[in-house]
């Protein structure tokens, strides 16, 4: 047991992500040193404000999107599919969410679930067109996702402008959502059932990722899509089931913005802070493992407050947190690291398993 | 709708920005480097042009400065694609990220503003008048002209030049390429850092050409659309530019509809539309001819 232990931890000092992340820390201390600030101080505030009592809530609630949108791009990412349209796919969830939360003839409880499982049909049927325009037109996934993605913020807007939008107020927001059509929060705080909701998808997707034949069959075609092939792995069909399901958990956590505080789809509120961008990040981080990715999104998702903390106490710009963010992809992607001098030392290392490829 | 004159103006100037990051990204791809940045490249132009221009007071400056920004700013990607041999997809989603967490923290330290920076003393590219070119095609600025320019010094240059073929050439079968001696890696860096000026161009028009300010996030997906039009356009200079001015039409009569009372909606999200569709028809013609799509999965 000891030595298990003592193995996975040398691995996870191993580990590519744990250095870019290390070297990403290094350099954003300079640019705090760059800009005048104390590095240790801002740091410390990131840390403190994140994971103090007065951020773990906050730090929860972001950490809901933010680990349901890295499980969504994971989800596809783990077979080699890249899918950028989330944004897209995210907001469809929440107006349709709005939609039936707005129009349900059902008693309050009733119409929480419908309006989930609205946000995620939507979700997964938008996702689903993206992979049909690479299985059959041949339009590549990652641009077909991403160019949808636009067309769809812009609907979701012009709903929430016209049709939906609350009479007299002159933000671009819908009506509010009945009463008692919304997701309990624990306590006082604002973490809502939403959390446990993301949790059991990344339960899910663990449990699927590790024990089931489909499972294995989405891990094979991400590591060797031609033997994937060889081995009768229908590839359109996988694209199509695994972007449906990407995008269902990208809705549901649409779903859940709109069934959280304020209660209603506010335009622009669910894209605003750039999450599915974060997920992203956290799934390539963790190369799209799926434990890997709920640890790294709930990681960036605390730096990401602890970065609002540190902006208020020591008044470095919270964008910090983003270019840490990125610099820890580029130094992973372009492993700098340990294991890249010993590849380069030994030629035949070349042949390594590459961890996403998307082309 | 009346199409005059001021709307193929519009076209071209929306169509300057993509056409230059395209221009890079099909060279990139000759080169045989996928360059999804483009769009990273195209914001750190923005900002370096916005911040030289505002410096300096010199617009043309500014775009010096964008230029020099966004091919140091590419040198990421050539470094991690080329000599680490890291995945492009990623780095390039990588830069793009970075881009907009970088620009966005300088432009709190360095102007102490948030969202938007724009001053009337903050120079930006004037418009030159072209005797004798009419309407449409006077009156731009001078990163229009040289747009166009590019397009055609980058055909000639790819088709006729050595130097071209044997880019074409290390894209094509870098084993070969280095069998000959010539080394891939020299060109591979060339081409990015050449998409990387060029990007730096694209972002000092979209900055102080189009328009006389830096906000963040401002190329907002005109990146994208240069990848795309690479693609259409078969990474080829001339097929960048019509591929880039489908999207600019699209994008100029989006906006003139909405002065006629179209929903804003409805016509933002018309270029892209626009840009999938003419993806779908591209590729349904080239599957009949066998021809693969350049970044498509084999």
């Amino acid at each position: 047991m000891g030595a298990t232990i003592r193995s996975l931890g040398s691995r996870s000092l191993r580990s590519p992500a744990l250095h870019s992340v290390v070297a990403a820390v290094i350099v954003g201390a300079l640019f705090l040193v760059g800009t005048g600030a104390d590095p240790v101080g801002a740091y410390g505030s990131v840390v403190s404000g994140a994971l103090g009592p007065d951020g773990i809530g906050s730090t929860l609630t972001t950490g809901t999107s933010v680990i349901g949108l890295a499980l969504a791009l994971a989800i596809p990412m783990r077979a080699g599919l890249l899918n950028l349209g989330g944004d897209g796919q995210l907001v469809l969830g929440g107006i349709a969410a709005a939609a039936t939360g707005l129009y349900s003839p059902l008693p309050a409880p009733l119409t929480v679930v419908a309006c989930l499982l609205a946000g995620m049909a939507a979700g997964a049927a938008y996702a689903a067109l993206a992979a049909v325009c690479q299985n059959r037109f041949g339009v590549p996934l990652l641009v077909s996702s991403l160019l949808l993605g636009y067309p769809a913020m812009s609907f979701a807007s012009y709903l929430a402008r016209f049709p939906l939008k609350e009479d007299g107020s002159s933000l671009p927001q819908t009506r509010r959502l009945p009463d008692g059509v919304e997701l309990p929060a624990f306590g006082s705080s604002t973490v809502t059932v939403g959390l446990l909701l993301v949790a059991a998808a990344v339960a899910v997707f663990v449990f699927a990722d590790a024990r089931t034949a489909t499972g294995y069959e989405i891990r094979m075609t991400g590591l060797n899509p031609r033997f994937a092939a060889y081995a009768g792995v229908d590839r359109p069909r996988l694209t199509l089931r695994l972007m449906a399901l990407s995008g269902a958990v990208a809705g549901l956590v649409g779903a859940i913005g709109v069934l959280s505080f304020p209660y209603r789809f506010i335009d622009g509120s669910l894209t605003a802070a750039g999450h599915t961008w974060t997920g992203l990040t956290a799934a390539l981080l963790a190369a799209a493992a799926p434990l890997g990715t709920a640890l790294a999104a709930l990681f960036f998702a605390a730096l990401e407050v602890g970065g609002l903390a540190m902006e208020r106490t020591t008044e470095v710009p919270r964008e910090l947190t983003q270019v840490l963010q990125a610099v820890v992809i580029v130094f992973l992607a372009a492993r700098l690291n340990l294991t890249w001098r010993r590849a380069r030392k030994k030629p035949t290392a070349e042949i390594e398993v590459k961890e996403v490829s998307v082309r | 709708m009346s199409i005059d004159s001021a709307l193929f103006h519009s076209a071209l100037l929306a169509l300057t920005p993509i056409l230059l990051a395209a221009l890079g990204g099909a060279i990139c791809e000759r080169a045989g480097v996928f360059n999804i940045g483009l769009e990273g490249m195209m914001l750190i132009g923005c900002f370096s042009g916005v911040a030289g221009s505002w410096f300096t007071g010199s617009a043309w400056l500014g775009v010096v400065f964008a230029a020099l920004a966004s091919a140091a700013y590419s040198m990421i990607l050539a470094v991690g694609t080329i000599s680490l041999r890291g995945d492009a997809v990623v780095l390039g989603v990588a830069l793009n990220l970075l881009a907009v967490g970088l620009t966005g923290f300088l432009l709190r330290t360095v102007f102490g503003v948030q969202g938007t920076f724009s001053d009337p003393e903050l120079a930006g590219l004037g418009g030159i008048d072209i005797p004798f070119a009419g309407a449409v095609f006077s009156g731009h600025s001078a990163l229009v002209y040289l747009s166009w320019a590019a397009v055609a010094v980058a055909a000639v240059f790819l088709a006729r030049h050595p130097w071209g073929l044997r880019l074409r050439g290390v894209g094509e079968a870098p084993d070969a390429a280095a069998t000959l001696g010539v080394s891939p890696a020299k060109y591979q860096y060339a081409a990015v850092l050449t998409s990387g000026v060029l990007c730096g161009l694209a972002g000092a028009q979209l900055a102080l050409g189009n328009v006389t300010l830096f906000s963040e996030n401002m190329t907002a997906g005109r990146g994208w659309i240069a990848v795309v039009a690479v693609m259409l356009g078969r990474a080829l200079p001339l097929g960048v530019l019509l591929a880039g001015l489908l999207f600019g039409i699209a994008e100029a009569v989006g906006f003139r509809l909405q002065g006629l009372g179209m929903p804003q909606q409805a016509t933002d999200a018309a270029p892209y539309v626009v840009t999938l569709a003419a993806l779908f028809l591209s590729t349904a013609r080239r599957r009949r001819r066998k021809q693969p799509l350049v970044g498509a999965p084999s």
